[in-house]
This record gives C-alpha cells, structure tokens and sequence, in this order.
C-alpha cells in the first residue's frame, strides 16, 4: 500500500485553482455515461448526489432512512463556519485555515484545510440561494456569532437548528433530481459490501432492508458518505442507527484507515442518569457563547447552585484561558471537566457534571434574548431533566460526539482504493487530531458541492476503466459472502442481547479509550475486546428472519462490525505515543496538565491496512508536511 | 413504574394486523417512551421473540423518524414534544397505553409500528425547493431579507416531516406539511420566482398521493412537534388560487 496524497505543487493559496485547471473534464454529453453510487444522504451524501447528477452523471443514491432528509446531520444544532468577514473583525481565509490547523493541533493537511476555508464562502452563498433561512439582522444581513477556538465571529446559523436547515437544502436539491429522474433514490437500504474489479471499486452490495433482498449495484465509481463511528462507545450524541459498516467494509477490502484515534468528546452534552439511557443529547456548543461553565470551589458542596456566592464558585475555563474563557476548543473544555469532576468538585446526582450557568447573561441581556438564541435547546433541556435552565444552572459533561479519523482519502477525496471516494465525516482529512465547532457542517458541504464535482471527472478521465455490470462474477462472489454473513448472523440463537453487548462494548472503550487514555489501559481494551466478540458470535440472540424488516438483524450486523472497529481504535491510540487534541495519553501531558504533542517522531498520518480480524493491522505513515504554518504548542490562555 | 401497553402488531403490509398486550416492568420515570419500548424490546428477544418495529434514529425530536400515536394522540400527550422526547415520567404507574402507527391511507403501515411516508418525499420533488444548482449564485448578503421576513420564513422551515398532522387529522390530510413548505418559501425573496408553478406542482401531487382536504378542525397544528402555524394552509390556498387563474406556463416540472 502506497500513500499518494497528491498534493499539488506552488504556493498554499493557489494550489486549489491551478489543480482545477489541471484536472480532465468531461465533455457534457459523456458525463451521462457515467453512472456513480453514492451511499449516505447526510450534508456530504446529499450535496454530492445532487450536484453530481445537475452536471449530468447518473446518480444512484442509498440510505438506510426512510427519507434521505432524516440523515443525522439534520441534528446539528449551533453553525456553520465560513471566512467571509461580514462582522469586519478581522476574518480571512487564511485566519479560518489557520485556526483549523490549530484546532487540529496540528495534525491535518495544510493542502486541504486551505482549500476547506476557501470554498467556505461558496457554501454560505449556496445555501442562501436554496431559501436556508439563516439568522439574519434587522438590516435583512446575515448574522453571525462566535464558537470554540475562534477569537472572530465567523459562525452562521438558523436558531439552534443549523445542520436541519443545511440538510433540508441539499435534501431539497436531491430531491429536485429525483423528480427529474437523474437520482434514483434507495430508501431503507443498507450497503453491507464493496464490490471490487481489478482493483477498483465498481459496486456495492446491498441489503433492502423492508424486503430482506440482497442486491448488486454497479457503478463507475463509489461515494461513501456514511458518517462517522462514534456510537462505537454505544452512548454517544450520534443517532441510534449511525454505524461504522460501510467504511469498516471498505477498509477489509483494502481502503486504508486513517487516524481512528481521534475522536471527539464533546464538552456540553446532557449528562448520564442512567443505565436505561440509549443515546446521550448534545447542548449546542454555541451555548457557551453566554454561559459560564463552573463548579463548586470546595468538595463536598452541598447548597444548591443558586445559593453559592460568587467566591465560592471555580469557574475554571475562565481562570484558566483568560483569553478563550468558555470558548476553548472542545478537546480542552472536555478534559478540565473531567479533571474537576474526577477532584471530586462535579455536581448532580453522579458528581460527574459541571455547571452551565446563563444567570449572567439573562441579568445582562434579559430573558427574551436568551429565550430567543436557544429557546429550543432550553425546551429540549427541560423535557430530559425536568429542570429549568432559566432559573437553574444547567448540567452538562462530556459525551463521544464525532470522529476525526476515518478512511484514508488523497487530495480528490479517493481512498487508496481507486474510484472509492470518501467524503464528509467519513473521511479523515480536515479536522486533524480536533475539529473545532461549526466545521463539520462545513467540511461535509464543501465536499460534497464543491470538491467531489470536480475530481470525480478527473478519475472518470484518467482511470478509463471499462464498463461492467452486476453479471460480473465478482458480484455473485460478493452477494454470496454478505449472504453467507446474515444468514450466520440469523442463527445466533444464544442467551445475551445485541445491545447489551454493545453496552459492554462502549463502557470497554470509554474506559480504556475515552476522554483520556494510557498503555495500561489500552492493553486492557485491546484484551478484552476479541473476548467480547467471541461471546457475540457465541452467545448473542439474533431473532426473526432474513426476509422482511428485522430490526434485530440490523443491529446485530453493525454492532458485528463495532466489534471488530473497537479494536483498530485502541491500536492506533497505543501506537501514537503523544497528547493531541481529542487524543490524550495520560503519559505525555505538561505539568499542567495540558497535552504535549511529539513533532518528532508523530507529525504524520497514521494509516492502516487490514490483515484479519484480530490480527494486527500494518501501518502506514503519511508524513505531514508544514510549510506555511509554524508547529507550536497550542495555547488558548 | 410498571405499565400496561396494548400495542399493534402487524407482520408485513399484507398482514390484516391486530392489538396485543404486553406489560412494561420497572420503567425509570427518566426514561424516554423510546427508551422504555427498547426495555420491552430487549425481554421480547429474551425470549426468541420478534421485537416490536418502531422507526426512531436521533432521538432528539428533530429527525423525524419517531412515529407512534400513543392513546389516539399523535406523539402523545405532551404539547410541541416528539414521542422520543416524551419522557415516561408523564405518565403515571399503573397506566395502560395505547400505542399505534400513523393510520392514513398515504402511509401503509410496512411493520408494527412502521409506516411508509415515501409520499412527503414525492411531494417536495414535485415543487418543494428552488432551483438553484450548485455554484453561480450571488454572494450571500447580496439580497437583504428583513428578519421579520427571515423569522417567518424559519417558523415553516422548522418542519420535521415527521407525518404527525396527517395521522390526526380525520381526512389525513397533508396541507399543514405542503403549507409549511410553501409558507417558508413564500417568505424568502429566492423562492418567488418558481411560486405560482410550486403551489401547482406540489398540490397536485399532494392529491394524488391519497390525502385528503382541509376541514379547519386544526388537529394538525394542535399536534405538530414544532408548532407549525395552520396559516400556512391558507397561504398555500391562496398562492394556488392565485396561480391557478393567473398562471399560464401549465403543469410542468418546475425543475
């Protein structure tokens, strides 16, 4: 395996446009010869498809949804980053590709994050175009506010319901070409394999998941846009169907796996009351914009929030990172909770949770403000603690939230199998080893309107495969091996159910593998998992039938694959043997606690291969290179 | 909390379907309902047998998936709360629960709990968005929209397409839906020049999807997990009325 991340040459700010010069086109009449499979319709699988099929190619589109608007992007709530500089505050292109860098901790591709800020202002643009009814001032211009690691407000939004707007445009956009017949669409249909021929990606397999039909699909090229990996720790702010199959099934058929390591924690979520609890509820970072996070000065508090004096009150981000105060980059928020919680200074029921305090800010701006910035997250609050954040301070603590690592993807967007094209969360490329707040929504977007539109054409023109269909045998081979898969799957007919071995396996990882990490621990992991997973294929109970809806098959499919992903995430994070961003080995940290990262020996990509399930996977490394931006210690004090 | 559910079952779309009673055992009041038919979920396979379907995926109240009528009402009792918001601390011990699908003619039930709304879809390709394909398009603050406009525009836009206002609405009908989609665009300068043809468009395919007509008993609004106002219905009546007698292009896709 080979690591071309085909980088063009010249100068940072031009390397965007002279590669679009010199990439091939497709003349327009041969684009409809053309036929691309794209899975997923998040932001990246939607804005792809649709922009795919408007310049001509023929779009097939699945999802495992019964709408293609129901894609979990559709739950981001705070914003959408982009340098447009409407505030005068000092914003550029440069400054968001060099805040991203930063975020990363240094950790992603110059090449890349560059390109990613650039087209940011496309993106507003866009979508303002599609009727997204952002948050605008009484002037009738946009407004914008800040988010973590940003001293600028570059942030724009529509309520607390961002990533819904962003995706009912690039849903609306789809749908257009479905009704125009350019998109075929897939609802309720799970891709369960990759179909390979001489080398290259030329189909998918599939399961419908109403029917229980297993199917081929051929195409010139694949689009995986199927999101990130995070509900691996079971509770996570991911929605409950998310999974890691589609990309875990491209890496066993040779897609190198990049970074699965850096995970996010996001620092403000609802904090766990319970073992029954199925999923964790994201507050929206944007939140931290007017709230102040603290806790109890002293252990052992016992009055009420309301009723601490101000004296008697840490807050800690503030004291700490004067100049960020509660806007610290996630990684860093996340950890000084747990520092503060696991010194036995956490509040609520569990102790482990701090206070989001908005008593300032309403005193400050009234509660009409405050009510009409988050006005549903305080309702959406309230309903699942059945506390008053208006009168209350509100509770929050970390929870797993997104995946920076992903598939291995070059300067197109492509895997390192050829005519495999990842895109959105799925890939790894952009956010480094820490992705800052509002960047997703703008990674996902930037791929998916304006970079796969472009580098799709070049493969097509240089790979020049020929054309194939589903009798080629390769596909029968394929069907045979997903089918022979469900139908083990289906015999399982043990004494434990697939969730709560996937309750098992998420407290395994948010052990040994969670917020902060060391070798003793990850070894630990790293032994307990194939254990796990010989009790799943042992002792699991799969019920019902491959034909017809099962949702018990379905789950136990993903949660098949978690399994065997578990066990790559902690192998990557024992091999880097450094602190940064989400990334923290409990071995390298400053005397203060901050992270202390390795240039050294761990200013690379760590990339790796497939060799069995549960045999050691061979890494790759990817060099990165930094040549206009200075590696420092990253400080937001 | 223990509960007693009386719950539909139904195999497949073939299948006539029928009621069938299951008790839900030491329930958390923190729980969500979700969360408590998972706990059922997890006891039915237990013991080999088939859980119960139900569609859900964020479980918070914003993807739309969740669909369950709970004792007649459409996402429950609880006002603007999608059924995975709704926590069980709103019922009482002791309480017997009625949980159905949506029942509408333009969503056949598949499995239990689980309904087809492919005719949402259908209906936004038939005129819900705005031609606009990607790139060539002004710079974002080029067109100024008072917040006023922009905050009505968001109100409708705020729409989950979740199918709530069609199960409780005794014609099943989709105006509410269709209204909201309008209204939002109706607001927006972007949205005017394809505004005649869309109310066309999407009408007609709303009609032959199988839903039926407005008779402003308001049971949509009443329901609807993000309080979407009924006066969209009466814009998208008005801007069909306006295009049907001044609209000369026909009936053709909008696209």
């Amino acid at each position: 395996m080979t690591l071309d991340s085909k980088i063009p040459s010249g100068p940072l700010s031009g390397k965007w446009d002279s590669y679009r010069f010199d990439m091939k086109l497709i003349n327009p009449s041969n684009k409809r010869k053309y036929h691309v499979l794209v899975v997923g319709t998040g932001l990246a699988g939607a804005s792809a498809a649709a922009s795919l099929a408007e310049l001509g190619y023929g779009v097939d589109a699945f999802f495992y949804q019964d709408s293609a608007r129901r894609a979990h992007s559709i739950a981001a709530q705070g914003g959408i980053n982009a340098a447009k500089n409407y505030p005068n505050d000092g914003d550029s292109i440069y400054r968001l590709f060099y805040d991203t860098i930063k975020g990363g901790d240094f950790r992603s591709r110059e090449a890349n994050v560059y390109r990613l800020a650039q087209v940011s202002n496309n993106i507003i643009d866009q979508c303002v175009a599609q009727g997204v009814p952002f948050a605008r001032e009484y002037g009738g211009y946009l407004d914008n506010r800040s988010f973590g690691g940003a001293q600028v407000s570059r942030t724009f939004y529509a309520r607390g319901q961002t990533g819904q707007q962003l995706l009912l445009g690039a849903y609306s956009a789809l749908m257009r070409q479905a009704g125009q017949g350019t998109v075929t669409l897939h609802p309720r249909t799970e891709m369960l394999d990759i179909v390979m021929i001489d080398g290259h990606a030329r189909g998918i397999v599939t399961r419908d998941l109403v029917t229980g039909k297993i199917q081929s699909w051929a195409g010139d090229a694949v689009v995986l846009a199927t999101g990130g990996y995070t509900n691996v720790f079971f509770l996570s702010t991911n929605a409950i169907a998310c999974n890691v199959t589609a990309s875990y099934r491209a890496y066993k058929r040779g897609a190198a796996f990049a970074n699965p390591c850096y995970t996010q924690i996001h620092p403000t979520c609802i904090p766990v009351s319970g073992d029954h609890q199925s999923k964790l509820t994201l507050m929206s970072e944007s939140l931290r914009n007017d709230g102040r996070i603290w806790v109890p000065k002293n252990k052992g508090e016992t009055r009420p929030p309301n009723q601490i004096p101000e004296e008697d009150r840490d807050y800690y981000l503030e004291r700490k990172y004067p100049s960020f105060g509660n806007l610290t980059p996630r990684d860093i928020s996340s950890r000084n909770a747990k520092m503060v919680c696991d010194e036995g200074r956490g509040v609520g029921a569990s102790g482990y949770g701090v206070n989001l305090d908005f008593r300032d800010s309403i005193k400050r701006l009234g509660k009409h403000v405050i009510q009409e910035r988050y006005g549903n997250l305080f309702e959406m609050y309230e309903r699942i603690t059945d506390e008053n954040p208006y009168e209350v301070p509100m509770r929050i603590y970390p929870a797993a939230h997104y995946a920076m690592g992903g598939l291995w993807v070059d300067y197109n967007l492509m895997s390192t199998i050829p005519g495999l094209h990842i895109l959105g969360e799925a890939n790894f490329s952009d956010h480094g080893a820490n992705r800052l707040g509002a960047s997703a929504l703008m990674q996902g977007l930037a791929d998916g309107y304006f970079i796969i539109p472009y580098t799709i054409g070049n493969y097509f023109a240089t790979a020049k495969q020929p054309k194939i269909t589903t009798d080629h045998p390769e596909f029968r081979k394929v069907e045979a091996e997903v089918g022979e898969r469900t139908k083990k799957l289906l015999g399982l007919n043990g004494k434990r159910t697939v969730a709560s071995i996937h309750r098992e396996l998420g407290n395994i990882l948010w052990e040994g593998c969670g917020m902060a990490r060391n070798a003793a621990g990850l070894k630990k992991a790293l032994e307990r998992i194939p254990g796990l997973r010989e009790e799943f294929w042992q002792n699991a109970i799969v019920t019902g039938e491959g034909e017809g809806l099962n949702i018990a098959l379905e789950r136990a499919g993903r949660v098949g694959d978690f399994l065997e992903f578990a066990e790559l995430l902690c192998y990557d994070a024992l091999e880097r043997n450094e602190s940064c961003g989400g990334h923290f080995r409990e071995e390298y940290q400053t005397p203060e606690g901050e992270a202390k990262r390795d240039d050294e020996n761990y200013a690379h990509v760590s990339a790796w291969e497939y060799t069995g399930v549960g045999n050691t996977p061979i890494l790759h490394k990817e060099p990165l290179v930094f040549e206009n931006v200075k590696l420092q210690t990253r400080s937001y004090k | 909390m223990n509960l007693t559910l009386h719950l539909w079952r139904q195999k497949n779309a073939h299948d006539k379907g029928h009621m069938e009673t299951y008790k839900a055992e030491g329930i958390s009041p923190d729980m969500s309902f979700l969360e408590m038919l998972d706990t059922v979920n997890e006891k039915l396979m237990q013991n080999g047998l088939d859980p119960i379907a139900f569609d859900h995926d964020c479980r918070e109240g914003i993807c739309g998936a969740c669909s369950l009528t709970i004792n007649g009402i459409p996402h429950g009792p609880e006002k603007q709360t999608t059924i995975c918001q709704l926590h069980m601390r709103k019922f009482k011990d002791g309480d017997t629960i009625y949980v159905e699908p949506w029942r509408a003619r333009a969503f056949p039930v598949i499995k239990d709990l689980v309904t087809d709304r492919s005719a949402f879809d259908r209906i936004i390709q038939a005129g819900g968005f705005v031609s606009a394909h990607t790139g060539g398009v002004p710079d974002a603050n080029a067109i100024p929209i008072g917040k006023v406009e922009a905050d009505k525009a968001m109100d409708f836009a705020a729409c989950i397409g979740c199918g709530a206002c069609v199960a409780a609405c005794k014609n099943s009908s989709a105006m509410l839906f269709v209204g909201a989609k309008i209204s939002q665009l109706a607001h927006l300068p972007q949205g005017q020049p394809e505004r005649k043809q869309r109310a066309i468009n999407m009408v007609a395919r709303m009609d032959a999807e199988g839903f039926g007509s407005c008779t402003n008993l308001y049971e949509c609004e009443a329901v609807c997990p993000k309080g979407i106002s009924v006066s969209g219905i009466a814009r998208m009546n008005r801007d069909l009325l306006k295009a049907t007698l001044t609209h000369v292009e026909g009936t053709a896709s909008a696209g």
